[in-house]
């Protein structure tokens, strides 16, 4: 996976030269100091991997935490030096060849996401959670992923006190292909950052501790859509490039708009109109994809509820903040002048995911599950917000992202203290009664439903409210009334838990609350803080976001 | 800058609601005197913004006006009028009372299942205090938006009190009360932020009209009418009328307004005798309040336009509600019943659009208030008593307790209107202002009061009069805690049936500016005979 990392971008200059009109062959200028938060994070995930060498087994844990800890911190340190410079607005522009976008959408999303990652490095490494096996402290990870589910082998890795902690340089490199997801400025970058972080996550799936053999099956599910969702994009990137002549944003854009040279090899297809038309629609499905929206949602509950409860969390909260950023970049830059053409499938799409969403998930049994089909919901009224077009739509987005990525942190992290002699108890049934046996844990898990059911004074209603006037003043009233009835419809579960919690009488032989270590605790104590502090005052992260709102182009 | 007064009358009680939480667990009885100071301390602020309101100075007053958040158009606007300023005294003076009455509701039941002693006190009156300040803010608010969001949040304490704390008395024993008072509380719940919701779908329109017009997008209350008055703003017919449409239904479905009124007699039904006080009396005070404040200025034409299918909805409520009221079994369901028809006595005054009907319809809140409070908690201390709310588990209670009998006759006659009592003078003048402009309506509404006489008298008669009922024979009389919670409303609603000067002269200028926002003036042969 490094090696392909490293020769990523090297290959790619040279096929856009190919493909250009000069004859030289030019040296790839790369601004280091503009790209810094992803090489930190390639750097120390690179680290990472030698340390799962050469480190001994008995530190290795603690070096591993460290060093992803150290490494994302300083990434989003690096973030916010590019953003305190004024790369977020006045010297936004096109690094690397023109394959990588520095601008205030990136950084904003970059930001996001690493700050998500830091908080989910703190729930991967739980180790207070699971009873202690053979003497020892054991996370939420497979001791051995290679191992056959209840084989010997497994047997006797448990009794050796393995443990996988190459989870946190998977981790990191999953992270560093998300940072380029959304700024990835021409579609060769887009499909290799989208690979890069799909690939780890795949593994990451695979690894739960419990159940294995249904975290192997959700891992191979994700991976066998997702490659089918890759293969998609990629048919849709080599279409388009044949409309266009280029792989770049800009290129194609112009293209679009007319205004573009034509190259003679390329003369034959260039501005084909079903070139271009199918091919936006195989890329869109490709991003569409990742984001979990309707009809391309499937993977989601199995693979929620089958992936460790840490990955799922930070699945949930990444992937969806990475691909968002993807997916408004294609539409706001490249896209601005089909905008007649996409704009009605997906409000179609977004209707679609708002109400299959909310209605699928009223049925559900399982909280993961549950959860998964929320974030279904709550993607469609993203794509409210993304059908906005304008600067309102972008800094709303921005804004939700933020907002819903905490609370799903949040809200799964308490997931992860629900046990009982089987792991986490993740039915439904389980968990009634649970605001008697423990009402902080109970209260805390309400405040993130709250906050994803949209009452106000809550981050949910900040962001809710943020993507529908978007929507409302971009001309969709149509679709705020859907979003609010699906609301509705959505709020009608996330109470019904809240009902399950603090009205039902407690099992007798209920789950029981694990104490967590100080890690999952600050995990969840974050997640709160953002929940109510982006409810209350959100002011200042609005004006962040609206500031973020422009994309260079 | 001046005190900021209504700020206070709200952050007090959310301050002792959190004072109040944060007591330690063992310390139950300091639990309920902080948040019975606190709701004290609330009432004394909110009598000090009476006395300092002057009913002839400007529109609203006691002003305050912040940014919160620019990007969403959101201010923290506050300022009072006549009818504001009465129903936030109306609310401090109650909480008190539902406390008190409330005194023992959230106690540990005896017995050794651990899960049947979880009833923790002070989450119980920390969540009274909260709703408290939350109606007080949405009752205070300028900003539609600043409205809507105390509006909606105060669901969220309501649930917990109606689903966590329900009545003892089930008829169904204690498994089938449980899950008859979570199925309350989700169905008041859904109905409400259903409600909400469309309103918020609502709110986000109107955001983006002034968007449009004015530049910047605003929710001033100030700023919207008088960008109208200077013809900078001005709503489409038809958007003005989905507005309002959106608006309105939030409204009904809180005050309740039949066909939306189905959640009500669930929730007063299952939650404790306070808690349905605090529902019917304070919380759903909210919805006819908005209707006055937001529905009629905001969009004067639109509810010109919505004015003969409201008034007939209205009309419906009223037999409607007292025919089922008739039929009850239940004691609670009964005055859930009996509140049906009275908001739709409210809700007529209201769109009668006349100077009395509008005046009526606000003193109707402050006396329907108090009225229903009397009655409800002096049932509440009935039910406690007797272990059971069905009707016909009584029988002679007054030879056996007079006191309880008498006040309950008492809160029982103020509820059918008897003059002299408070609710006589409100119910008087809706009916006067909506005979002025519709007679037949008005007509058709004095049905309302017969049967208010009959359902009223006849559980007096089964509960109260004949041979003493098994159950019924050691029944104590009110304590003094019990009588320290009636004897004053039943005061109050003497004073206000004598003499209702004070609150009306407060509430009628304000009732002038709300008439003339819909441009409609009294019709020619009015009764003009007003003090």
């Amino acid at each position: 996976m490094s090696a392909a990392l490293h020769t990523g971008p090297a290959v790619h200059s040279m096929w856009t030269s190919a493909a250009s009109t000069t004859d030289r062959f030019p040296t790839p200028h790369i601004e280091y100091a503009q790209l810094s938060p992803v090489l930190i994070v390639f750097g120390v995930a690179m680290v990472g991997v030698l340390a799962e060498a050469f480190v001994p087994r008995r530190s290795r844990y603690t070096a591993q935490v460290v060093l992803a800890i150290v490494g994302l911190a300083a990434a989003f340190a690096a973030v916010v030096a590019l953003a305190e410079k004024g790369y977020g607005t006045t010297k936004a522009h096109i690094a690397a060849m023109g394959a990588v976008a520095v601008d205030g959408p990136a950084l904003f999303l970059q930001g996001t996401i690493l700050l998500v990652a830091l908080v989910a490095v703190f729930t991967f490494a739980e180790r207070r959670l699971d009873p202690m096996a053979h003497g020892q402290h054991v996370d939420s990870f497979a001791a051995q992923g290679s191992a056959v589910p209840g084989g010997d082998q497994e047997k006797a890795a448990v009794r050796a006190g393995f443990t996988t902690t190459e989870v946190f340089p998977l981790l990191l490199f999953a992270v560093g292909g998300m940072l380029i997801f959304p700024a990835a400025n021409d579609l060769l970058t887009l499909f290799v950052a989208l690979e890069v972080f799909s690939l780890p996550l795949y593994i990451l799936c695979a690894l739960a501790r419990r159940n294995r053999l249904m975290s192997q099956e959700a891992a191979v599910k994700y991976f066998l859509l997702g490659a089918f969702s890759s293969a998609f994009l990629l048919f849709g990137i080599a279409l388009l490039y044949g409309y266009a002549g280029s792989v770049s944003y800009s290129g194609i854009s112009s293209v679009i708009d007319g205004t573009a040279k034509i190259t003679p090899a390329l003369a034959d297809t260039t501005g084909n109109d079903a070139l271009l038309l199918i091919g936006i629609a195989m890329v869109t499905v490709g991003l569409l994809f990742k984001v979990g929206a309707v009809p391309f949602h499937m993977w989601t509950p199995d693979v929620y509820q089958g992936a460790p409860t840490p990955v799922t969390g930070f699945m949930a909260a990444a992937t969806k903040v990475a691909a968002f950023g993807a997916l408004l970049r294609l539409l706001y830059v490249v896209l601005p002048g089909m905008r007649w053409d996409w704009r009605p499938v997906m409000w179609g799409v977004a209707i679609a995911t708002m109400i299959a969403g909310a209605v699928i998930a009223v049925t559900q049994t399982d909280v993961k599950r549950l959860l998964a089909y929320s974030s279904v919901a709550h993607a469609g009224f993203i794509l409210a917000g993304v059908i906005a077009t304008d600067k309102d739509g972008v800094s709303s987005v921005l804004f939700y992202l933020a907002a819903y990525s905490f609370v799903t942190l949040g809200a799964f992290a308490v997931v992860t203290l629900v046990r009982d002699a089987g792991g986490e108890a993740t039915h439904l049934s389980r968990w009634a009664g649970l605001g008697r046996r423990s009402p902080l844990v109970a209260a805390v898990f309400a405040v993130f439903l709250l906050a994803f059911a949209g009452i106000p004074l809550t981050s949910g209603f900040a962001g809710k409210f943020a993507v529908f006037k978007a929507a409302a003043q971009g001309g969709a009233m149509p679709l705020v009334i859907v979003g609010v009835i699906s609301s509705a419809i959505a709020a009608f579960f996330y109470i019904r838990v809240i009902v399950l919690m603090f009205f039902s009488e407690p099992k007798a032989d209920g789950p029981s609350v694990a104490v967590p270590s100080p890690l999952t605790s600050t995990a969840i104590a974050v997640g709160v803080a953002v929940t109510l502090v982006l409810g209350l005052a959100p002011q200042y992260f609005l004006d962040l976001a609206d500031k973020a709102g422009v994309f260079v182009r | 800058m001046s005190f900021p007064l209504l700020t206070a009358t709200a952050a007090l009680p959310a301050v002792g609601a959190i004072a109040t939480a944060a007591v330690p667990a063992a310390r139950r009885v300091a639990a309920k005197y902080t948040a019975l100071a606190f709701s004290l301390g609330t009432l004394v602020l909110a009598i000090i913004a009476m006395v300092r309101f002057d009913p002839g100075g400007a529109r609203y007053q006691l002003t305050e006006s912040h940014t919160w958040v620019k990007n969403f158009g959101l201010h923290y606007d506050l300022g009072v009028d006549g009818i504001a300023v009465v129903m936030v005294a109306l609310t401090a003076l109650l909480i008190p009372f539902v406390m008190l009455a409330g005194w023992h509701d959230a106690d540990p039941l005896e017995g050794p299942d651990p899960n049947r002693r979880w009833r923790p006190t002070q989450g119980f009156f920390a969540l009274i205090l909260l709703v408290e300040a939350m109606v007080v803010l949405s009752f205070e608010a300028t900003d539609v938006f600043l409205f809507y969001i105390f509006f909606e949040a105060m669901l969220i304490p309501m649930y917990f009190l109606i689903g966590g704390f329900g009545d003892r008395a089930h008829p169904g024993g204690e498994e089938e009360a449980a899950r008859q008072r979570s199925y309350a509380a989700v169905k008041f719940l859904l109905y409400n932020l259903v409600g909400g919701l469309i309103m918020l779908a609502a709110i986000i329109g109107l955001y983006a009209a002034t968007a449009r017009q004015l530049g910047t997008g605003t929710f001033s209350l100030q700023q919207i009418l008088d960008a109208r008055a200077s013809g900078q703003f001005k709503l489409g017919t038809d958007t003005e009328r989905w507005l309002f449409l959106g608006f309105f239904f939030a409204f009904a479905v809180k005050a309740p307004l039949w066909p939306l009124h189905t959640w009500l007699p669930n929730a007063m039904g299952e939650a404790t005798s306070p808690v349905a006080v605090l529902i019917t009396a304070v919380v759903d005070k909210v919805g006819t309040f908005a209707m006055l404040r937001f529905c009629l200025q905001l969009f004067p034409e639109a509810s010109k336009w919505a004015t003969p299918v409201i008034l007939v909805l209205a009309l419906i409520s009223i037999i409607y509600g007292a025919l089922l009221a008739v039929g009850q079994r239940d004691i609670k369901r009964l005055i859930a019943y009996a509140s049906v028809s009275h908001f739709g006595f409210i809700i007529l005054g209201i769109f009668a659009m006349t100077s009395q009907g509008e005046s009526g319809a606000t003193l109707y809140m402050v006396n329907h208030g108090i009225s229903t409070a009397a009655l409800m908690l002096v049932a509440g201390f009935l039910i406690t008593r007797r272990g059971s709310r069905i009707i016909a588990d009584f029988g002679g209670v007054q030879k056996v307790a007079p006191v309880l009998a008498g006040t309950f006759m008492i809160g029982g006659l103020a509820t059918l209107s008897l003059p002299g009592l408070a609710p006589f003078v409100s119910e008087f003048l809706v009916l006067v202002g909506t005979f002025s402009r519709y007679p037949v309506l008005g007509i058709i509404a004095t049905l309302g009061i017969v049967l208010a006489a009959l359902y009223v008298l006849v559980l007096y008669q089964r509960t109260m009069t004949g041979p003493v009922k098994a159950g019924i024979e050691g029944m104590a009389d009110l304590k003094v805690r019990e009588v320290v919670v009636v004897a004053p409303l039943i005061a109050l609603l003497l004073f206000l049936g004598v003499y209702p000067k004070p609150v009306a002269d407060i509430v009628n200028p304000s009732v002038k500016h709300t008439l003339s926002d819909v441009h409609k003036t009294d019709p020619k042969p009015a009764l003009e005979a007003k003090k």
